[in-house]
C-alpha cells in the first residue's frame, strides 16, 4: 500500500516507457497543430499522414495489450485481433446509428443493409447504441466478458502454453465464421460502412480526425501508464512469477489462474479501446479483422518491438506497420516475403527484439542504473509449459 | 399402319401411335424415334413411307421396318411428316413402352423410369407384359414404380389404386413423394369417400416414404461424414507426426500439403506434354513425387530452423508462420494467384448411386481408401521398422537415445521430412476435391490441429477417431445448423472439450507424458 504512490513515479522512472509517453503526449498537440498550419508552410503535416499515424496508434495499443499478456504472464493469444473486431463493432454499431436517414435507403430506425435483407425491425441487440457512452462502455465491455468467459474456463482447467494459443486461434476463427454470416446482424460480409460522423462532427473533416490521432495517442499514453502500473506492483510481480515457473507460483499459494485472469480480461479491454478507435479513422470495420492471420501479425509487432518492455510493443506495431504501407505501396509482391523473413529472423536471431536489445546496450552503458532492478524481459525459454 | 404414321393426319397418327405401342414389337422403336426427329418421309409419287436423312442437298432413305438401304434421293420427291406436340408426347410414351423389350437391362430401366414421370393410359398393358419377363432386379423395381404410378392414376378400380399406393409407400424416394403429394393435393375435400379413403392411404404412404427416406439420408450423412473426416485424417496425419510426435508446432504444415498439390498439377502437365496416353496414371507418379518436394522441403526447414527452436514451442508456431507466408508467396509467384486446373483421372470420376437420393462418387472412396492407407503405412513405419523404433526412443528420451548411439538430429530431421512428406501426399489427394491454390493449405491448419488435439497429442490412432469422429459429427450438424453455423458449433464444441480434457481424447498416460 505505501508504494502505491511512488509506483506512478516508478513508472516514469522507466525510460524507454518515459520517452514514449512524452512523445505521445507531445504528438497529441503538435500533430493537430502542425496539421492546421497552411499547406505550404515547411513544418505542415498532411492529412493522409495522421490518419496513417493515428491508425498505428490503434495499433499500438493493441500491440501493448498482447504484450501485457505475452510479455508478463506467459499467455500467447493468438486471438487478441477478436477483442480488437469486438470493440470496433461496438463502436461501428454506434457510427451506423449516427448515419439516421441519410442512408441510401433513407430509413430511419433501420441500417441500410436491414432494408437490404428486409429485415422489420431493429434486433435487441442494436439497442441503446444510440448512445455513445453505452456503445463506449460496450467496447469495453463485450470483450472484457468475452475474455472473463473464455478465460476463467481456460485458465481453471489449466490450458497453457500452445494449446492457449490455439484454442484462442480458434475462438477467432469461429467469430470471424460467425460474422461472415448475414442473419447475425451485423452487416455480415460487407460489415459496417458508410460511416457519417461522430458526435456530431463529421468524420471526413480536418479537424475531427486530428482531434481522433489525438484522442489516440492519448489513449496509449494512458494504456501505457496503466500497464506500467499493474506490471511493477505486487501483482505484477505474481504475474512475472507465473510466466517463469507456473507450478512453483501455484504451489507458493496463489491463485495463479486469477492472475492470469485478470491481466487477461485486462487486455482484452485495451484491445477493445483500440478497435473502437481504429474503426472511425478507417471508417469500415468487417470480419476480416477476425482472420486468424491479423492476430498472429500482431504478434509479431510485438516480438519485433520486444516482448516483455510494454513501449516496445508500442514502437514494433509503428514499425512494422509503417514497413507495410512502404512495401505494399512500392513493392506490393515483396510485403509477405518480408514479413515473413521478420517472423523467422526475429525469433531466430532478435529474440528480445529491438527493445529488449535496445535495453541491454543501454544496460551495459549504465549498469548502475540497472542493477538495482531484476530483469524484466523474459528469457527465451519463458512460457513453455512445464 | 407404318404407312398411316407418314401421310396420316394427326388424329390418325396417334390412334396408329397407340396401336402399335401395344404390339410391344422393338422393330418400331427406329420408326417411331425417325418420327420424333422429323426423319420420316413419304415419297409425293407413291406414298412410299422411309426414313431418311437429309445431307448437303441429297436424302439417304432406308427402308422403316427392314432397314434396308434404298439409295439417295432429291428432298424434293418427298414429303416430311409433320408433328403437333400432342403426337411427340404420345409418341414418347410409346417409345417408353417399346423400349421396355430393349436386351441391355440399364436402357429398360431408364425406359421405365421415363414412364414413372410421364404415365398414361395405355402403357399399363406393356408394363404388365414387360414385368412378367424382366428378371434384372433394378430395373425390375422400376417398372414396379412405374406400374403402380400409371394405376394410381389411371384406372377406376378402387382395389388396384389401393394395392399401387401400397407397392409406392415401400420405395424410398424423392420422385414418388413428389408424385404422391400431387396426388393428394389433387383430392380436394368434395371428392367422394372413397376418393378420400384413398387418399388417407396415400398420405399414410408418403409418411413411410418420408421415413424411408430419412433413414438413408442418415446413413449417407455417415457416408459424407467418413468422406470429410478422410480428408481431415489426410490434412491431420501429417501433423500428428510432427506436431503429435515432435512435439513441433509447424504453422507452415498447410503449405506443405499446398505444394503436394502444386506438384500433382507440375506432375500432371509433364504426362500431358511429353506423355499424353498416361495421363490417367500421372496421380499415382504425384504420390511419391509429392512425397519426395515436400519431404525434403521439410527436411530443410528442420535443419535450418525448427532444430535451433526445440523447447520454445511458441517461437516455433512465429518462425514457422512465417515460413509459410514465405511459401504462399513463393507459390504465388511462381505460378500466379489462381487456382490450378487439375483433372481427375478416368477411373476416378462417376459415382454409384444408392436409394434415397444418396450419391457415392468414386474420388470421394478412392480418398477414404488413400487415407486409411497411408495411416497404415505411417502405423507400420512406426511400429515395425528401426526408423520408427528410433523415432520413439528420441521423442521419448532424447539423452537416453543418443547415448545408445542414435544420431538424434538426423532422426529429428528425418521424423520431420516424413510428417511433411505425409502432408504433401494429402495434398495429391485434396487437389481432387478442392482449389489448388496458394491458400489451399490455410483452409486445413486450424481444422488439422483440431483433429490432432481432439484425437490426443502423440496418439496416431487419436488422430483416427478424431478425424472421422469430427467429420461425421459436422455432417449431422450441417443439415439442421448450416454448414458455417454447424462448423462454428464443431469449433465451440472443441474448446469447452479441450477444457475439460486438456490432453485430448486418447492422453498418453505414464511417463511419455512427461517428455
Amino acid at each position: 500500500m505505501r508504494r502505491t504512490g511512488s509506483l506512478f513515479f516508478s513508472t516514469l522512472g522507466d525510460t524507454g516507457g518515459t520517452i514514449l509517453v512524452a512523445l505521445l503526449l507531445a504528438a497529441a498537440v503538435l500533430v493537430p497543430v502542425l496539421n492546421a498550419l497552411p499547406t505550404d508552410s515547411a513544418l505542415h503535416i498532411p492529412n493522409y499522414l495522421v490518419s496513417l499515424f493515428g491508425k498505428y496508434l490503434c495499433f499500438a495499443l493493441l500491440a501493448l495489450s498482447v504484450d501485457l499478456i505475452w510479455g508478463f504472464a506467459g499467455i500467447l493469444s493468438l486471438g487478441h485481433g477478436a477483442f480488437f473486431a469486438l470493440g470496433g463493432y461496438a463502436m461501428g454499431m454506434h457510427l451506423m446509428r449516427e448515419i439516421g436517414t441519410r442512408g441510401v435507403y433513407g430509413n430511419a430506425t433501420l441500417p441500410d443493409f436491414m432494408v437490404f435483407l428486409n429485415w422489420k425491425e431493429l434486433p435487441w441487440y442494436w439497442y441503446g447504441f444510440d448512445s455513445f457512452a453505452f456503445a463506449a462502455l460496450m467496447a469495453i465491455l463485450v470483450p472484457g466478458a468475452l475474455a472473463f468467459v473464455f478465460g476463467w474456463f481456460a485458465f481453471r482447467s489449466r490450458v497453457t502454453g500452445v494449446y492457449l494459443s490455439i484454442i484462442t486461434q480458434a475462438l477467432t476463427f469461429a467469430l470471424m465464421l460467425a460474422f461472415f454470416r448475414n442473419d447475425f446482424g451485423f452487416g455480415g460480409n460487407n460489415g459496417l460502412t458508410d460511416f457519417k460522423d461522430l458526435l456530431g462532427f463529421n468524420l471526413q473533416a480536418k479537424n475531427t480526425r486530428a482531434s481522433l490521432f489525438a484522442a489516440s495517442a492519448i489513449a496509449l499514453a494512458l494504456g501505457y501508464i496503466l500497464c506500467r502500473f499493474l506490471v511493477s506492483s505486487r501483482f505484477g510481480r505474481v504475474l512475472i512469477a507465473v510466466r517463469d515457473a507456473e507450478s512453483r507460483t501455484r504451489f507458493l499459494g496463489y491463485r495463479v489462474e486469477h492472475y492470469k485472469l485478470f491481466a487477461f480480461v485486462i487486455s482484452a479491454m485495451l484491445a477493445g479501446i483500440a478497435g473502437a478507435l481504429y474503426v472511425p479513422q478507417v471508417g469500415i470495420i468487417n470480419p476480416r479483422e477476425f482472420a486468424p492471420a491479423n492476430s498472429i501479425e500482431v504478434v509479431i509487432w510485438v516480438a519485433v518491438g520486444g516482448r516483455g518492455t510494454l513501449w516496445g510493443a508500442a514502437l514494433g506495431a509503428v514499425l512494422v506497420n509503417y514497413g507495410k504501407t512502404y512495401f505494399t505501396g512500392a513493392l506490393p509482391d515483396m510485403w509477405l516475403y518480408v514479413l515473413g523473413a521478420l517472423f523467422i529472423f526475429v525469433t531466430l536471431f532478435l529474440p528480445k527484439g529491438v527493445g529488449g536489445t535496445a535495453k541491454e546496450w543501454l544496460g551495459k552503458l549504465w549498469p548502475t542504473a540497472r542493477a538495482a532492478k531484476p530483469p524484466l524481459s523474459p528469457s527465451p525459454q519463458a512460457g513453455v509449459a512445464e | 399402319m407404318v404407312q398411316v404414321l407418314g401421310i396420316g393426319d394427326f388424329t390418325a397418327k396417334i390412334e396408329a401411335t397407340q396401336a402399335l405401342a401395344t404390339t410391344g414389337d422393338p422393330r418400331l422403336v427406329p420408326i417411331l424415334q425417325a418420327l420424333l426427329d422429323n426423319n420420316l418421309y413419304a415419297r409425293k409419287s407413291d406414298n412410299l413411307v422411309v426414313i431418311g436423312k437429309e445431307q448437303a442437298g441429297t436424302l439417304t432413305i432406308m427402308d422403316p421396318l427392314t432397314e434396308k438401304q434404298l439409295g439417295q434421293a432429291a428432298p424434293a420427291d418427298f414429303e416430311r411428316a409433320r408433328l403437333n406436340n400432342r403426337l411427340r408426347t404420345v409418341l414418347q410414351t410409346a417409345l417408353g413402352a417399346l423400349q421396355l423389350a430393349h436386351p441391355d437391362p440399364a436402357r429398360r430401366k431408364a425406359s421405365a423410369d421415363a414412364l414413372f414421370k410421364t404415365p398414361s393410359l395405355e402403357v399399363i398393358e406393356p408394363l404388365k407384359v414387360a414385368l412378367a419377363h424382366e428378371s434384372n432386379g433394378s430395373a425390375r423395381k422400376a417398372l414396379v414404380k412405374a406400374l403402380a404410378a400409371t394405376e394410381l392414376q389411371f384406372t377406376d378400380q378402387v382395389q388396384v389404386k389401393r394395392d399401387a399406393v401400397v407397392t409406392l409407400g415401400a420405395f424410398a424416394d424423392p420422385d414418388i413423394r413428389a408424385f404422391l403429394n400431387g396426388r393428394i393435393n389433387g383430392i380436394n375435400d368434395a371428392a367422394p369417400p372413397e376418393q378420400q379413403e384413398l387418399k388417407t392411404a396415400m398420405i399414410a404412404a408418403v409418411a413411410e416414404i418420408e421415413r424411408r427416406i430419412a433413414t438413408w439420408q442418415m446413413f449417407g450423412n455417415v457416408l459424407q461424414g467418413i468422406s470429410l473426416g478422410s480428408v481431415l485424417l489426410l490434412a491431420a496425419i501429417g501433423l500428428a507426426i510432427t506436431f503429435g510426435v515432435m512435439g513441433v508446432i509447424n504453422m507452415a504444415h498447410g503449405e506443405m500439403v499446398m505444394l503436394g498439390a502444386y506438384t500433382t498439377y507440375v506432375v500432371q502437365m509433364a504426362f500431358r506434354e511429353y506423355l499424353p496416353g498416361g495421363v490417367d496414371f500421372a496421380l499415382l507418379v504425384a504420390i511419391p513425387a509429392a512425397f519426395a518436394v515436400s519431404g525434403l522441403v521439410g527436411i530443410a526447414i528442420e535443419r535450418g530452423i525448427i532444430r535451433w527452436l526445440y523447447g520454445r514451442p511458441l517461437e516455433t508456431l512465429l518462425a514457422t508462420w512465417g515460413l509459410s507466408l514465405i511459401l504462399q508467396q513463393a507459390v504465388r509467384t511462381a505460378f500466379g494467384p489462381t487456382n490450378m486446373q487439375v483433372t481427375s483421372p478416368s477411373w476416378m470420376s462417376g459415382a454409384i448411386e444408392l436409394t434415397g437420393g444418396v450419391v457415392l462418387t468414386y474420388n470421394r472412396i478412392w480418398i477414404v481408401v488413400f487415407a486409411l492407407l497411408v495411416f497404415g503405412l505411417l502405423i507400420f513405419i512406426q511400429r515395425r521398422t528401426q526408423f520408427g523404433l528410433q523415432m520413439r526412443a528420441v521423442t521419448q528420451n532424447r539423452r537416453m537415445a543418443r547415448s545408445m548411439g542414435i544420431r538424434s538430429g538426423w532422426v529429428d530431421a528425418l521424423t520431420f521430412g516424413l510428417g511433411s512428406g505425409i502432408a504433401g501426399m494429402a495434398g495429391v489427394a485434396l487437389s481432387q476435391i478442392d482449389n489448388v491454390s496458394p491458400n489451399l493449405g490455410q483452409g486445413y491448419i486450424v481444422d488439422s490441429f483440431m483433429v490432432v488435439v481432439f484425437g490426443g497429442v502423440g496418439n496416431l490412432w487419436g488422430t483416427l477417431v478424431g478425424a472421422f469422429g469430427l467429420g461425421i459429427v459436422n455432417k449431422f450438424l450441417e443439415p439442421y445448423a448450416g454448414a458455417v453455423l454447424g462448423k462454428i458449433l464443431v469449433l465451440v464444441a472443441i474448446v469447452l472439450f479441450i477444457q475439460w480434457r486438456p490432453r485430448g481424447l486418447f492422453a498418453l498416460k505414464g511417463r511419455a507424458v512427461e517428455a
